[in-house]
C-alpha cells in the first residue's frame, strides 16, 4: 500500500484513495476503468491492495461492461470514469439498469465543477434519473470510504447498481479517514443461468422494467430512513438542503443554519424535505452546477430559493455561499493583474515538434483530447477544434465531405495513442469505408499522459505492471485499410515536415504515426540527454527559437543601453537564453538557428 | 494539540514539489492530532501552469476550500505566483516567498518583461513578507528538487507544530532514500529564516 501508517487505523487520504480502500474493504474483487481526471487515482490505488484484479480499459464502455461481467459471474465489481466518461459507457449502464447485479455493481462518476481539466462541466446527477439508477454522493473522504462500501451492499440488496458521484473537489482534497476491515458478498462466485434477468430481448427487458420502477418505488422509501439522509437542526430561521462538497461549504459559511444533507441524491426522499421545510421558515438550496435538488424541492410544492442566489456555473467555495444568502460578505483585495501562466506542453515534448512543422502546412487541424489540445494555445497555436475523446478523425472526415473537392488536403486530424485506441478508431474506419482521404497524424509518445502516464493497450504494460501483447499501432492501420501508413520522429522536425506535406496532398486517406516517448516517462528521465545553450555573441535576437514555445527557452529582453554593451547592435531587442534547469535535451530548437548559436553544453 | 486553526495557501509552479511539500505538511498536522484537509487540482495544471493547493488545519474542518482573503499563511514557490493569489492572504497574513523567477510563456516568448515591481507590490500586501532564495538552499545540498522541503522549512517558523513532526511525516511520505536530503533541505530552510 502506498499510503503510509500514521496513526493506527487512521489515514489521511484524498477522495479517490477513500474511495479505492472501500471497494477493498467491499471485498471488490474487479475493477475496470479509463483514466479520465479527476477519477484516475482511483483505479491506480486500488491495484496496490493485495488479491484484487483491476485494469485499464481501452475506454468506459468497455470499463462498465467488464465490471457488469464480474457482477453476473457474482463478485463485487467497480467502473471508475470522469464525468464525460459515462456519456461513453451510457449504453451498457442504461441496461444494466434493467438486468440488476449479482455482485454488487457500483460505477463512479467524478464530476469537474469548474472544468479544472474537462471539456464540459455536466453535472452527472441527471444520469441518475435518466437511467434509474441510484446514487450517492459523499461530502469529504470518509464519506466517499463509507458510500463505497456501502454502495456494494446497497447494490446486492436492491439488485440495482448504483453510482457513487465525486466532484474534483471530493476526488482530489485530502481528509482523514477511519479504515475498517476487509468484508465481502455474502456468496460464492459463480454465473447463475437465468435468461430473463440477463437477456435483454424485448420479451425479457418489458418485465424488468417493471421491476426496475418497484426498486425505485422500495429506494426512495429507504431513502427517507436512510442515516446519510438527515437534518441537522440549528437556527430554524434558515434551512439549507445540501449534498456532496457544497455541505462543507455550508457549514463553514452558516455553522448555526438547519439543514438537510442529502447522501443518497437518487432517488430522493419527500416526506424528509416536507418535515425539513415545515420546520424552517426559509429553505435555500445549495449545490453546485444545475438546479438539481432545487427542481425536486419546487416539484413537492416547496418554496424554496437556489438558482436565483447560488450560480449555476463554475465551483463553490465559503464565500459564495454566504453572499449568495446573506447579499453580502467581507471585501477583499482584488486580485493583482500579472502575466498569466497556462499549462504547456513540457521541455522536451514530443508534440511541440509535430505541432510546429503542423503550422507551417497552413492546414485546419481537429484535435482531440490530451496533452497535445495544449498546442492550441500561443505561440503554436496549431488546433483548431477540439470536440471529446476520439472526435478529431470524425470531424476531419465532416469537415472533408462539406468542403468537397476543395477540401481535399486542407484537414488534418491529430490524436494521441490512447485516444485513438479509446474510440477514434471507428472514425477512421469511416474515412476509409466512405472513401475519404483525410490524414490522420497518430501521436504515439508510448503512455496516456494527460492523467499522468498510464499504461494503455499500445505501451506493452498492464495495470498490475506486467508485460503484456503491445498493440500494433501501424498494422491496426493497414487492417482498417488504410495503405499509407508512416512512422517518423516528430523530434526531427525537417522529416516530418517533408512526410506530411506529401500525406496531406494524397488523395487517399493515410496515417502519420509520430514515435517518440513523452518526456515524463521515468525511462526517458534515466537517460543521459544533451542540455543546449545559446552562444550569446551570436544570438540575432530573431525568435527564431522562441516560436516553439519551449518553456526552457528565455527571452530576455534588452535597452538600447543594455543591446550596446553586450556588442549588440542598438536595434536587437534581446536575446535567446536556454534556461538549464529546464532543457531535455530533444534538439528541436538547434537547426532552427540560423546562427548556429544553439550548441550542446559542454558539462 | 492546542485549539490552534489557520489556513496555509501553497502557490507555485506546475513541476517544483508544491504537491509533496503540502503531503507532508498535512501529514505533520494529523501526526499532531488535527483534523486537516487539503484540496489541489491534478491533470491539465501540472503542465507547467500555475498551481495551488489549500490547506486547512484546526480542532474540525469543513471546507477543504480557503476562501480568499482567508489565507493566514501564503507559501509561494515562485514570486509571480505569490502576486498571483496575494487577494488569498487575510489582512495582517505572512508570506513565505521564494525568490527564484520561473518565466511564464508570454516573458519567455519576449511579448511582455518579467515584472521588475513585485516585491514592492507584495509589501503593499503585507510587512510581514520573507523572501528565501529556496533554489541556491537545494542546490548547495546538489538537490535542485528539494526546493519544496526548503520552502517547508523556511514557512515552518509560522507554523505551530514541533520540528520532529515535519521530519516524521517526511519519514512516513517519502522513500528511505530521499528522506536524508529533504530532512537537511527542510532544516536549511528553517535556518534561512528567524524565530518569527
Amino acid at each position: 500500500m502506498s499510503v503510509p501508517a500514521t496513526k493506527e487505523g487512521v489515514r489521511l487520504l484524498s477522495g479517490n484513495e477513500a474511495i479505492a480502500r472501500g471497494a477493498f474493504e467491499a471485498g471488490v474483487k474487479v475493477a475496470s476503468a479509463y483514466p479520465g481526471t479527476p477519477s484516475t487515482e482511483i483505479l491506480e490505488n486500488f491495484v496496490q491492495y493485495e488479491g484484487v484484479y483491476a485494469e485499464w480499459a481501452p475506454n468506459e464502455k468497455v470499463a462498465v461492461e467488464v465490471a457488469i461481467g464480474a457482477s453476473m459471474g457474482g463478485v463485487r465489481a467497480l467502473a471508475t470514469m470522469k464525468h464525460v466518461g459515462v456519456n461513453v459507457a451510457a449504453d451498457p449502464i442504461f441496461t444494466a439498469s434493467y438486468t440488476g447485479v449479482r455482485g454488487g455493481l457500483v460505477i463512479v462518476t467524478a464530476d469537474d465543477p469548474e472544468l479544472h481539466s474537462s471539456q464540459n462541466e455536466q453535472d452527472n446527477r441527471h444520469y441518475a434519473v435518466a437511467a434509474k439508477i441510484p446514487m450517492l454522493e459523499p461530502s469529504d473522504s470518509h464519506e466517499a470510504k463509507e458510500f463505497t462500501r456501502l454502495a456494494f451492499e446497497l447494490s446486492e440488496k436492491f439488485d440495482a447498481p448504483f453510482f457513487l458521484r465525486t466532484t474534483t473537489r471530493i476526488s482530489h482534497a485530502k481528509g482523514v479517514v477511519r479504515l475498517d476491515e476487509p468484508s465481502g458478498p455474502p456468496f460464492a462466485p459463480g454465473f447463475v443461468r437465468d435468461p430473463a434477468k440477463w437477456v435483454m430481448l424485448p420479451v425479457n427487458a418489458k418485465k424488468r422494467h417493471v421491476v426496475v420502477e418497484e426498486r425505485t418505488k422500495a429506494l426512495r422509501e429507504f431513502a427517507e430512513t436512510f442515516d446519510g439522509n438527515r437534518i441537522e437542526w440549528g437556527d430554524r430561521s434558515l434551512g439549507i438542503v445540501t449534498a456532496g462538497v457544497a455541505y462543507q461549504y455550508v457549514r463553514e459559511a452558516f455553522p448555526d443554519a438547519s439543514v438537510l444533507k442529502l447522501g443518497l441524491v437518487y432517488p430522493l426522499p419527500e416526506r424528509l424535505f416536507r418535515e425539513f421545510a415545515a420546520g424552517v421558515s426559509r429553505v435555500v438550496v445549495v449545490e453546485e452546477l444545475d438546479p438539481y435538488l432545487e427542481t425536486h424541492v419546487k416539484a413537492l410544492g416547496i418554496p424554496a430559493q437556489g438558482k436565483e442566489l447560488i450560480p449555476i456555473v463554475g465551483e463553490l467555495d465559503p464565500r459564495i455561499v454566504r453572499r449568495g444568502i446573506t447579499g453580502e460578505a467581507a471585501a477583499v483585495r482584488a486580485p493583482e493583474t500579472v502575466p498569466p501562466r497556462p499549462p504547456n506542453l513540457c521541455p522536451g515534448c514530443p508534440h511541440r515538434g509535430l505541432f510546429f512543422a503542423l503550422r507551417k502546412l497552413k492546414v485546419t487541424v481537429t484535435g482531440d483530447i490530451g496533452c497535445y489540445t495544449l498546442a492550441a494555445l500561443p505561440p503554436l497555436s496549431a488546433m483548431d477544434t477540439c470536440v471529446c475523446m476520439g472526435a478529431s478523425i470524425g470531424n476531419a472526415h465532416g469537415m472533408e465531405k462539406a468542403l468537397g473537392p476543395e477540401g481535399v488536403g486542407k484537414v488534418v486530424s491529430v490524436i494521441g495513442d490512447s485516444t485513438f485506441l479509446h474510440s477514434g478508431v471507428t472514425g477512421l474506419m469511416d474515412i476509409v469505408y466512405n472513401k475519404g482521404c483525410s490524414t490522420v497524424i497518430l501521436l504515439d509518445n508510448s503512455i496516456t499522459a494527460m492523467t499522468g502516464a498510464q499504461e494503455n493497450p499500445s505501451t506493452g504494460k498492464t495495470l498490475h505492471g506486467e508485460p503484456t501483447h503491445r498493440l500494433d499501432l501501424p498494422g491496426l492501420c493497414r487492417a482498417i485499410g488504410v495503405e499509407h501508413v508512416y512512422v517518423v520522429n516528430p523530434h526531427d522536425m525537417e522529416q516530418t515536415e517533408a512526410v506530411l506535406r506529401r500525406e496531406i496532398a494524397r488523395p487517399a486517406p493515410s496515417v502519420v504515426i509520430t514515435v517518440a516517448p513523452c518526456a515524463l516517462l521515468p525511462d526517458h528521465r534515466k537517460k543521459k540527454r544533451p542540455v543546449y545553450e545559446v552562444i550569446a555573441d551570436l544570438c540575432t535576437g530573431c525568435k527564431a527559437c522562441s516560436r516553439l514555445g519551449c518553456p526552457a527557452i528565455e527571452w530576455v529582453p534588452f535597452t538600447p543601453e543594455e543591446a550596446a554593451a553586450a556588442g549588440k547592435k542598438a536595434t536587437q531587442k534581446g536575446m535567446a537564453r536556454i534556461n538549464a534547469l529546464l532543457c531535455d535535451g530533444c534538439n528541436q530548437c538547434p537547426p532552427l538557428c540560423k546562427f548556429q548559436a544553439i550548441v550542446e553544453r559542454e558539462s | 494539540m492546542s485549539d490552534a486553526r489557520g489556513n496555509v495557501f501553497l502557490a507555485g509552479v506546475g513541476g517544483q514539489g508544491t504537491l509533496l511539500a503540502s503531503e507532508v505538511l498535512c501529514e505533520a498536522f494529523l501526526l499532531a492530532g488535527y483534523d486537516v484537509k487539503k484540496s489541489e487540482v491534478h491533470g491539465m495544471a501540472q503542465r507547467g501552469g500555475a498551481v495551488t493547493t489549500h490547506l486547512r488545519f484546526g480542532p474540525k474542518v469543513f471546507s477543504p476550500l480557503i476562501e480568499p482573503g482567508g489565507a493566514d499563511l501564503l507559501i509561494a514557490f515562485e514570486k509571480l505566483e505569490a502576486l498571483r493569489f496575494a487577494h488569498y492572504l487575510k489582512p495582517g497574513g505572512a508570506m513565505v516567498v521564494n525568490a527564484q523567477e520561473i518565466f511564464p510563456p508570454s516573458v519567455a516568448t519576449g511579448q511582455e518583461r518579467y515584472p521588475g515591481d513585485v516585491a514592492d507590490r507584495l509589501r503593499a500586501v503585507t510587512d510581514r513578507l520573507h523572501f528565501v532564495d529556496a533554489l541556491a538552499a537545494a542546490l548547495s545540498l546538489r538537490e535542485v528538487r528539494a526546493v519544496n522541503m526548503v520552502m517547508v522549512g523556511a514557512a515552518s517558523h509560522y507554523l505551530p507544530l514541533p520540528e520532529g513532526k515535519y521530519e516524521e511525516a517526511m519519514r512516513g511520505r517519502m522513500p528511505d532514500r530521499i528522506v536524508a536530503v529533504n530532512v537537511a533541505a527542510f532544516r536549511a530552510g528553517r535556518a534561512l529564516l528567524q524565530k518569527v
